[in-house]
């Protein structure tokens, strides 16, 4: 079947990819600063004992043999062991990622929520106030930095108004953490049956998540409108109205369909500053996700955590693109993959 | 005969175009205003700071803004006004140098990979991929952990971050007119592939380049900016945007907004700057890609 082959085709189009990312965090591992021997051997280690671990680690070997073993160790899931925490890296990115991805996909789902009914709404009404306001607001989203934006919002919600609980992480410490099934605690809770732990993950996660919108607001806004404009502005338009279809059917079941594909290709560019931005939001509302735990590591020079971060990042974001690009093929059967 | 009836209006000058867009689009001006005023801060910032950015003043700690610190005092009483003043030539400095970087690396790969094409534009556009394949933020903290933390890093991986935009333009600007009939005319006129390259067809690459220098800028600022706010490259006491907002997030949950709120703000207003720039220099150089 064709659509198959296409897909199969794009999945194969990953892999360089993937193989150029293992290659740029393997580099970036080896060019780190200091001699992990001398720092295994410990405090009184001689030379020969430094040596000795040294081979240990495969550290004497030539670069190429040392990417094999380090291949091989991606291959089996080990990014090497966090000095600060003494855990496994990958064990430490799994317990932290599903509050990444909550906080990510929440200020995603957000995000979309209010930018493309404002982008329809602007490109309906070209010069309106809608339009002028959709302009400012995209303006305005793509010059401030996320860590201001949270900060400003915890100074208005938390000190002056006092709506929003302390910017300290998912769940006060009044509540306990609901029985673990998807890490999800929104989800969790709800399956536990236990609101009270809903509404306070929830309060919890009302202020990252609008920061992390504000920033995507942007760029989804910007394109729906444009693409709103376009569509409506097409032939086929021109014809459904002169056949005497409702505006209703012709806005939704016409331009908007089509105006959502260049819409989901920009949510791949959106993930991209979304993953980038959550690190700052993190760290400003102290969130125990993957970002918060890259910056730890970062402080306390703790390199293989954060390589390991930077590459489950890299792989997770081949892998969205690989979904977008795949949806796209599902969603409009004319789209074919340039030889 | 057309000619002689109606005579062809007078070639519009480069100046006149841009007055004409700035009359038209008022917000282009005052983003131009800005601009100098950013610049202005940068050349002169140390001599019109009122305070010594780096002088310490313990029984003035955490003043609100007053008369004599208009935008209050941090923590060690150090007046914030001078401090976001003299942060502009640093933050500035920083976001430029990026640029100018990627601008000249992302020219000579892209126009070499544009020109000649095969082998060295395959490889090339898959080194570019492998590097947009990274979320970029989190690339650049990669690079820096990798290079070590100084300023000169934060440099080198926001230049790298941003290399893919600039050798992507270059590249399809080139490649379009590789065997353009100018193209081809100097070089039977006896110029060399580099001469012709360089002297007749980058040029006409410059126009879209500028657009994206003055909105790469923006984002330069914000990149370096937060990788410091997560504490990397620039190290306290230095004045710095990004390190001050991180300084002042400690005291906005007790209230002192000030402390946070100024530098934040002249980052924003930076970012806006050139953000704003970008778009009017899009309109000068093509209206017809104005949204």
């Amino acid at each position: 079947m064709g659509r198959l082959r296409q897909i199969s085709k794009r999945v194969a189009q990953a892999i360089p990819v993937v193989v150029g990312v293992v290659i740029i965090s393997f580099v970036l591992t080896r060019a780190l600063p200091g001699d992990p021997a001398v720092y295994f051997a410990g405090a009184t280690a001689d030379e020969k004992s430094i040596a000795e671990v040294r081979a240990n680690l495969g550290l004497d070997k030539p670069l190429p043999t040392q990417f094999l073993y380090y291949v091989r160790d991606l291959a089996t899931g080990d990014l090497g062991r966090s000095l600060s925490t003494g855990q496994p890296v990958t064990e430490d990115l799994a317990r932290r990622l599903p509050a990444s991805l909550e906080l990510t996909l929440c200020a995603l789902l957000l995000s979309c929520l209010v930018a493309i009914p404002l982008g329809v709404l602007a490109a309906t009404r070209p010069n309106s106030w809608v339009d002028h306001l959709c302009r400012v607001l995209v303006t305005t989203g793509v010059s401030m930095p996320t860590f201001f934006t949270g900060i400003l919002l915890i100074y208005v919600f938390y000190y002056l108004l006092g709506l929003a609980p302390s910017p300290l992480g998912r769940l006060d410490f009044i509540y306990i953490d609901p029985p673990s099934v998807t890490g999800f605690f929104l989800i969790d809770s709800i399956l536990a049956g236990d609101w009270e732990t809903f509404l306070g993950a929830l309060k919890q996660l009302v202020l990252p998540a609008v920061t992390l919108a504000l920033f995507t607001l942007a760029p989804i806004a910007r394109m729906t409108r444009a693409a709103m404009l376009s569509a409506l502005s097409s032939d086929f338009i021109r014809t459904a109205r002169a056949a005497g279809l409702t505006w209703r059917t012709i806005l939704f079941g016409y331009a908007l369909r089509n105006a959502m594909l260049p819409v989901i290709t920009t949510l791949g560019m959106v993930f991209s500053f979304t993953l980038g931005a959550n690190v700052l939001v993190e760290k400003v509302f102290a969130w125990p996700g993957i970002g918060s735990y890259a910056v730890e590591a970062l402080v306390a020079s703790d390199y293989a955590a954060v390589q390991g971060f930077v590459l489950a990042m890299a792989l997770l974001f081949v892998a969205l693109n690989l979904v977008i690009d795949i949806l796209y093929t599902l969603i409009d059967p004319r789209i074919g993959f340039a030889d | 005969m057309s000619d002689a009836t109606a005579p062809a209006p007078a070639r519009q000058s480069t100046l006149g175009h841009i007055g004409y867009v700035l009359r038209d689009n008022p917000v282009t001006l005052v983003a131009f205003l800005m601009f100098a005023l950013l610049i202005v801060l940068a050349f002169f910032g140390p001599m019109l700071a009122p305070y010594d950015p780096l002088a310490s003043n313990a029984s003035r700690a955490l003043e609100p803004p007053s008369w004599d610190h208009w935008f209050g005092t941090d923590n060690l009483g150090r007046d914030i006004l001078s401090r976001v003043i003299v942060a502009t030539r640093l933050d500035l400095t920083i976001s430029v140098a990026a640029v100018a970087l990627s601008f000249i690396a992302g020219s000579v790969l892209g126009a070499v990979a544009g020109y000649w094409g095969g082998w060295v534009d395959a490889g090339l556009s898959r080194c570019l991929d492998t590097i947009m394949a990274f979320p970029l933020f989190v690339l650049a903290m990669g690079i820096v952990a990798a290079m070590g933390n100084t300023v000169e890093n934060i440099v080198y991986a926001t230049a790298i971050i941003n290399l893919p935009f600039y050798a992507r333009l270059v590249r399809a600007e080139v490649n379009i007119r590789r065997n353009a009939g100018f193209a081809l005319a100097a070089k039977l006129s006896g110029n060399s592939d580099a001469r012709v390259l360089a002297l007749h067809i980058f040029p006409n690459a410059l126009p879209p380049m500028m657009v994206q220098v003055s909105l790469n800028l923006g984002w330069a600022i914000l990149n370096a900016a937060g990788l410091s706010f997560i504490g990397l490259g620039v190290r306290p006491p230095t004045a710095e945007w990004g390190i001050m907002v991180a300084e002042g997030a400690n005291f906005i949950v007790s209230g002192e907004w000030w402390v946070a709120l100024f530098p934040g703000m002249a980052l924003v207003l930076a970012v806006f700057t050139f953000n704003l720039l970008g778009d009017g220099l899009r309109d000068m150089v093509d209206p017809r890609r104005r949204t």
